[in-house]
């Protein structure tokens, strides 16, 4: 009887571990897809204060976002012509984002950058740096790079900036308990 | 707590937020907690709205118990004790 007992508990503790390892972290995952500034800075917004909240961050920057983790100061070696037109057509860094709304040629957007400076809000930029020093991970999708003729080499310093695949991205949000693609 | 009761706790350390918005004060205080010893008070100073409901739910999160707030014409003052 206590034979047939303890293979049970050992039995219960492999399923206990394996659903032990399953269960969501306190982790958020993050999709920076649209590049657009209002929905970059949430992104940013709700990265930061999930660090705040101790909660661990996650964020994959794919396709038009990517291009505001370009650092206008540099610039990419031997790309080819439709690279080049690609580098031109996209914004330079986070400062280059335009509104999804309202944009108005630019008027709309840098009304609204001199309405966050009198409330106070900080800038996107300046969110980035923040976003760092907290360590929220960013991980930069590396066919979007291809795709849009990014280099390396012209990308933000950020504290280990990773190229991953859309695998990485998977892994992650597999073990986070927050989803958002924005 | 009463706001008089809160009003006279001995605090250890001010974090005056108000030049930020969302999620500034937040990120203030965060940052600060880690400068104030167990069972300390921590008082914290925001002119954003969204404060005094994001501090307790943090506190609830982290473990810190929440004391209450005191509202001022143009800015909140919270008060926490550190878990």
């Amino acid at each position: 009887m206590s034979e047939e007992i303890e293979k049970q508990v050992v039995e219960l503790e492999k399923q206990l571990k394996k659903l032990q390892k399953r269960q969501a972290k306190d982790q958020i995952s993050i999709i920076a897809f649209s590049g657009d500034l209002d929905k970059m800075l949430a992104a940013m917004i709700i990265a930061t204060g999930a660090r705040a909240m101790d909660t661990e961050v996650k964020m994959f920057f794919t396709f038009w976002a990517t291009a505001m983790l370009r650092d206008p100061k540099k610039s990419g070696k031997g790309k080819d012509f439709m690279s080049k037109m690609f580098g031109m057509m996209l914004p330079k860094g986070s400062s280059k984002l335009k509104l999804s709304k309202m944009n108005m040629c630019g008027m709309g957007t840098s009304m609204l950058k001199d309405l966050m400076k009198k409330k106070r809000v900080a800038s996107i930029e300046e969110m980035l740096i923040t976003a760092g020093e907290l360590g929220v991970e960013i991980n930069v999708c590396e066919m979007s790079m291809d795709l849009m003729g990014f280099k390396r080499e012209e990308m933000i310093d950020y504290p280990n900036l990773k190229y991953v695949g859309v695998g990485s991205y998977l892994a992650d949000a597999d073990e986070s308990r927050i989803q958002l693609f924005i | 707590m009463t706001t008089e009761e809160v009003s006279n706790l001995k605090v250890a350390l001010v974090v005056d937020a108000r030049g930020t918005a969302c999620p500034g004060p937040l990120l203030a205080a965060k940052k600060a907690i880690g400068d104030i010893e167990s069972d300390e008070i921590m008082e914290i100073l925001s002119a954003d709205e969204g404060t005094k409901h994001d501090i307790p739910r943090w506190c609830d999160k982290i473990g810190h118990e929440f004391l209450g707030f005191i509202d001022l014409d143009s800015y909140t003052r919270l008060f926490l004790k550190k878990a």
